[in-house]
């Protein structure tokens, strides 16, 4: 049986893991490839690394953190944060990344998700939407809308409709982080990742808000999400993947147990 | 122990070269050199991507220099595309015919409400004579990505369930398949590539 996964996120800042609330206060957490490898020993079904710096400067760093983390990493590995060409995901990928995630670049070219699928195949390619629920639609969630600029700006499109437009281009997964959820440990978006998830056939992961254990039990089931991303879970929280998907199995998820 | 592994220009070599190399192999990689493929003791054909990339295979004389080597014992692994190939065809590129050396046709995954392509950890029911999956208990997961499958037929040696039962390895004799990433499942993938570099084929050097 497919089983639900449990996706461990690191966010990078100059070659190093930072945690924070909301990307203020920073503090240094680590290396990212003793942690991704830590992880992975853990139970985590994929790691995502996020430069959350992305400049043009932090490009060598980056490819270096990345060549570094996928050296001894066995599970699936995917690289976001300032990939803005092809080139650019052709780069990550030769440094061992099996997928590249884009966010804002795709939606200012959206031929970009195209190009990536075209070159690496639809599983390399993951479509990241930062979303808010539109409080002033008739129905909040299904007119909730994408954002950038870590959730301050909104571009004016539907997230369903990026979702379906980013699935018909060639994406593989959809990354949906609930900006209004995001750090507040008070659970996943439930309705809006369900929204998402019934509109695309492309698996969708949930992302922002998790807290508890049954935050994931939640946004499998209501949210009907095919995988979840925990970060500040690990460091505040739950510690380990290991620890929380056993909890997930005794309320009946499928997970990969043991891991 | 040395691998040839081919490059058909299907995505990404990487995670399979680093894989490989992780478990002691010496590996080699070649694209249109068909040198390298009469030599070899061992040959992996990774794949991601469009079953049509295969034509590469065609155009560039290496579906002939494989079917050779095959021919002469050597363990041969397809991954992903690289399994699929092995077969008569795929319904992803129907002008485009594969190695024929199992006659079914793969297909993809049936409409169903359940999301495809199929991506995660899956569980493996494994045929209790197969050599490239042995070890591996009930219940070990493994890595799949992919929307089209083989059917299972006599040569199957594990079944997965998603949608509908598919063959998510297959053996027979020297030619080996795996529709999951054993580069990208843990130590149980580990392991399986392991078999692959210990099975002792006839022929092999």
């Amino acid at each position: 049986m497919i089983t639900k996964r449990i996706i461990a996120c690191l966010d990078v800042h100059g070659g190093r893991v930072v945690k924070g609330v909301q990307f203020v206060d920073l503090v240094d957490a680590g290396d990212p490839a003793t942690q991704a490898a830590r992880h992975a020993r853990e139970g985590a079904d994929e790691i995502v690394l996020l430069d959350i710096t992305a400049t043009h400067e932090g490009r060598a760093t980056l490819l270096d953190t990345v060549r570094r983390t996928a050296r001894e990493l066995f599970v699936p590995f995917c690289v976001g944060g300032g990939i803005r060409t092809a080139d650019d995901a052709a780069q990550v990928f030769e440094a061992g990344a099996d997928k590249v995630s884009v966010n804002s670049a795709a939606l200012a070219d959206p031929m970009l998700i195209d190009a990536i699928g075209r070159n690496f195949g639809a599983q390399a390619v993951v479509v990241a939407i930062d979303a808010r629920r539109d409080p002033s639609g008739d129905d909040p969630v299904r007119d909730a809308q994408v954002f950038v600029q870590g959730g301050r700006k909104p571009v004016g499109r539907r997230v369903v409709e990026w979702a379906r437009e980013a699935e018909a281009r060639g994406a593989g997964e959809i990354l949906l982080t609930s900006m209004d959820s995001d750090g507040t440990r008070a659970g996943f978006d439930c309705e809006l990742t369900a929204a998402v998830s019934e509109a695309v056939g492309i698996p969708v992961i949930a992302s922002g808000g998790a807290g508890t254990v049954s935050h994931f039990t939640d946004v499998f089931a209501r949210g009907k999400a095919d995988a979840a991303l925990a970060a500040s879970i690990f460091h505040f929280g739950i510690s380990s993947a290991r620890l929380l998907k056993v909890e997930l199995a005794r309320e009946g998820v499928s997970v990969r147990l043991p891991c | 122990m040395r691998v040839t592994v081919i490059d058909y220009k299907a995505g990404n070599l990487t995670s399979v070269l680093k894989a490989l190399r992780h478990i002691g192999a010496e590996v080699e990689v070649t694209d249109a050199d068909l040198a390298p493929i009469a030599s070899a003791e061992r040959i992996v054909l990774p794949g991601v991507g469009h079953f049509a990339a295969t034509q590469y295979l065609d155009s560039t004389g290496l579906t002939t220099a494989i079917r050779a080597a095959i021919g002469r014992g050597i363990p041969f692994l397809g991954i992903c595309v690289g399994m699929q190939w092995l077969y008569a065809g795929s319904t992803e590129a129907l002008d485009q015919p594969g190695l024929g050396h199992f006659s079914e046709q793969c297909a993809r995954f049936s409409e169903s409400h359940e999301k495809v392509p199929h991506v995660g950890w899956n569980s493996l029911e494994v045929k209790v004579n197969s050599r490239l999956l042995a070890g591996v208990d009930a219940g070990e997961f493994v890595y799949f990505t992919h929307s089209y499958k083989a059917p299972v037929s006599a040569d199957t040696a594990a079944v997965t369930q998603y949608i509908e039962p598919f063959a998510s390895a297959v053996e027979r004799e020297n030619v080996m398949g795996v529709q999951f990433h054993p580069e990208k499942s843990g130590e149980t993938g580990l392991k399986i590539l392991r078999n692959f570099l210990s099975w002792e084929g006839q022929g092999a050097v």
